[in-house]
C-alpha cells in the first residue's frame, strides 16, 4: 500500500486527559483537499491544533508519509486569533512565514525576500507591502496570512475557519484562491468551515466530527450519505449563529 | 551649553546614573514593544514589585542587592508566565497577588529589621544615588547582553509575538521565546528599579511602545521609534529633575506622558486631516 501524506491511527486529543476528540482513523493524500466538518465543540479545532503539533496527541499518532515535514506545513488561523491592531508592515508579516527556513539566528536571505514577494504578488497584496497590517480591511488581512503560510508551505495547508467575520464577496474570492491553490499547485488543503460551498464544491475528501469521527470519505459517498444533512439542514442555522 | 549640564557631569553619581538609566532606558522599551502586543504589561509592574520586596530584603540581611534581587525576580518572571500560559488562575489576578504579596513582605522586613523610612521611599520611588561602581559595571554588561539577544532574535520575536500558534506551527519554539522575554525583562526591571523606583520602573517598559504605536506602522519603527523616545525622555528627564531638584524617576515618567500626549496628538490630527481614520473597523 503506498504511504499517505498524513495518516491517523485511533488518535484522540484533548486538554488535560479531558477527550475532546478521538477514534479518529483516516488518512490524506497529496493533492487532497479535505473538509472538516461538525458543530461548534466538535472538536474540528483541536484536531487542527494537533495536526500542527501544538498539541500532543492522548492516544495514537499523526504518521506523515512521502517525505511530509512540519516546515512543508502551513496554517491559516481563525483571524480572530491574531490581532488585528497590531503594527507591522505587511512585508513583515509575510516575511515571518520564512522563519522555519532560516537558521538559529535568523536573517532573511534574498530567496526568503524574493518568495514573500511572490506570495504577495500572487495575493495582489503587493501594492500594499508597506502599508500596516492594523489598517486593512479583513479581507486583506486575510489575504496577507494566507501570504504568510504560502510562503511556510510549499505541501500543505492547513485552514482554521479562514472566511469567519468575511463577507460573502470576499470569502467567495477567498475560497476561490484556495481552490486555485489546490488545482494548480497540487497544494494539499485541510479545512474547517462552515461553508457549504466550500464543502460541497471544492472539497474532495469530507471528514465529520462528533467528539469523534462520524464520516470520513469522498466529497460525493459523503453528500449520499446521512450526515450531509447537517450541512444541508445546518447551514441556515451556522449563517444566523455568526451573526 | 548651559552651565547645569557642564556642572552635571562633576557629580561621579550622576554619571553612573546617567550611563545606567540610558542603557535600561533601551533595553525596557524595545522589550516593552513586545510584552505590551503580547498584553503583558502587568508582568513588568509584577516584576517590579517582586523586586522591591527582596531588595528589602537584601538590605535588612546586608546582602548585596542586585545579586540577591536579580535571581529571584528572573524566577517570579518564570511563575508569572507559567500561570499566565497554564489559564488555571486569570494571569491579571495572579500577577495582582504576587506583586502584592511581595510588596507586603518587604514592607514587614524592613518594618521589623532596621525600621528606616528612608529605604522604603528610595526602593518605592528610586534614587540617583543608589549606584555604586560595581552597580554601574554589572548594570553595563548586563543591558549590553538585553541589547545583543534582543537584536539577534528580533525576527522570532516579532512572529512570536505576532501570533504566537503560527510561529509555534512552523517549528519557533515559542515557549523558549517567551522564557527569554521573560528573562530579559526580569534583568531590566532589576537594573532600572534602583533609579526609577519600584512603583515606576515598569513605566519605562510601557510608555515608549505605547507612545511609538501612535504614529508608526512597522514593527520595525515601532521598535526604533520607542528606543529613541525611551532614551531621550530618559535624558530629558533626568537633566530637568537635575536642573529643577525634582525626584528623578517621577520626573521621567512625567516627560514620558508629555511624549505620548504629544504623539496622540499628532496622530488624532493626522487622521482628522487625511480625513480617514487610521485604524479601520472591521
Amino acid at each position: 500500500m503506498k504511504s499517505s501524506l498524513i495518516r491517523c491511527e485511533d488518535l484522540s486529543f484533548g486538554y488535560d486527559a479531558r477527550r475532546v476528540v478521538g477514534d479518529l482513523n483516516f488518512s490524506i493524500n497529496q493533492g487532497d483537499y479535505l473538509a472538516i466538518v461538525g458543530e461548534n465543540g466538535s472538536g474540528k479545532t483541536t484536531l487542527l491544533k494537533g495536526l500542527l503539533n501544538l498539541i500532543k496527541p492522548l492516544s495514537g499518532q499523526v504518521i506523515m508519509g512521502q517525505g511530509l515535514e512540519y516546515k512543508n506545513i502551513g496554517y491559516l488561523p481563525q483571524q480572530s486569533q491574531v490581532q488585528r491592531g497590531f503594527p507591522a508592515s505587511v512585508k513583515e508579516v509575510v516575511l515571518s512565514g520564512c522563519l522555519n527556513r532560516t537558521a538559529f539566528i535568523p536573517r532573511y536571505s534574498k530567496q526568503d525576500r524574493r518568495r514573500a514577494k511572490n506570495q504577495m504578488e500572487r495575493m495582489g497584496i503587493l501594492k500594499l507591502s508597506q502599508s500596516s497590517y492594523r489598517d486593512l480591511s479583513g479581507g486583506q488581512q486575510q489575504r496577507v496570512l494566507l501570504a504568510r503560510a504560502l510562503c511556510a508551505a510549499d505541501r500543505m495547508m492547513i485552514m482554521d475557519e479562514p472566511a469567519s467575520g468575511l463577507d460573502p464577496l470576499v470569502s467567495h474570492e477567498l475560497y476561490a484562491l484556495i481552490r486555485e491553490l489546490n488545482k494548480e499547485d497540487n497544494m494539499t488543503i485541510i479545512i474547517v468551515s462552515h461553508d457549504i460551498h466550500c464543502v460541497l464544491r471544492d472539497a474532495s475528501h469530507v471528514l465529520h466530527l462528533k467528539g469523534e469521527q462520524l464520516f470520513y470519505g469522498s466529497r460525493e459517498d459523503y453528500i449520499d450519505s446521512e450526515y450531509s444533512h447537517y450541512l444541508l439542514a445546518g447551514h441556515t442555522e451556522c449563517v444566523v449563529a455568526e451573526n | 551649553m548651559p552651565n547645569f549640564i557642564v556642572d552635571f557631569f562633576k557629580y561621579d553619581f550622576l554619571i553612573r546614573a546617567l550611563l545606567v538609566g540610558l542603557t535600561v532606558s533601551l533595553s525596557a522599551s524595545l522589550l516593552g514593544v513586545s510584552l505590551v502586543l503580547k498584553r503583558y504589561s502587568m508582568i513588568g509592574d509584577g516584576l517590579s514589585h517582586v523586586g522591591f520586596g527582596s531588595l528589602a530584603i537584601a538590605t535588612a540581611l546586608g546582602a548585596s542587592p542586585m545579586i540577591v534581587t536579580l535571581p529571584v525576580v528572573i524566577l517570579a518572571a518564570f511563575l508569572l508566565l507559567r500561570i499566565s500560559e497554564s489559564g488555571k488562575i486569570r494571569g491579571d489576578a495572579a500577577i495582582a497577588m504576587i506583586s502584592t504579596g511581595s510588596m507586603a513582605a518587604g514592607v514587614l522586613f524592613i518594618s521589623v529589621t532596621s525600621g528606616v523610612n528612608t529605604d522604603i521611599y528610595n526602593y518605592m520611588f528610586g534614587s540617583i544615588l543608589s549606584m555604586s561602581e560595581s552597580d554601574v559595571v554589572l548594570s553595563l554588561i548586563l543591558s549590553a547582553i538585553v541589547l545583543t539577544l534582543y537584536s539577534l532574535f528580533y525576527h522570532k520575536i516579532f512572529a512570536v509575538t505576532f501570533d504566537e500558534n503560527f510561529a509555534r506551527a512552523t517549528g519557533v519554539n515559542a515557549g523558549a521565546y517567551n522564557s527569554l522575554l521573560a528573562v530579559l525583562s526580569a534583568v531590566t526591571i532589576v537594573l532600572g528599579m534602583r533609579i526609577m523606583g519600584a512603583l515606576l520602573i515598569s513605566s519605562l517598559i510601557i510608555f515608549p511602545a505605547l507612545t511609538a504605536m501612535r504614529l508608526m506602522k512597522s514593527f520595525r519603527s515601532v521598535t526604533l521609534t520607542a528606543a529613541i523616545i525611551s532614551g531621550l525622555c530618559f535624558l530629558i528627564g533626568l537633566f530637568s529633575s537635575y536642573a529643577l531638584a525634582l525626584p528623578t524617576g517621577a520626573t521621567i515618567v512625567c516627560v514620558n506622558i508629555l511624549a505620548f500626549i504629544l504623539f496622540s496628538a499628532i496622530s488624532f490630527l493626522k487622521s482628522n486631516l487625511t480625513g480617514k481614520s487610521v485604524k479601520q473597523q472591521p
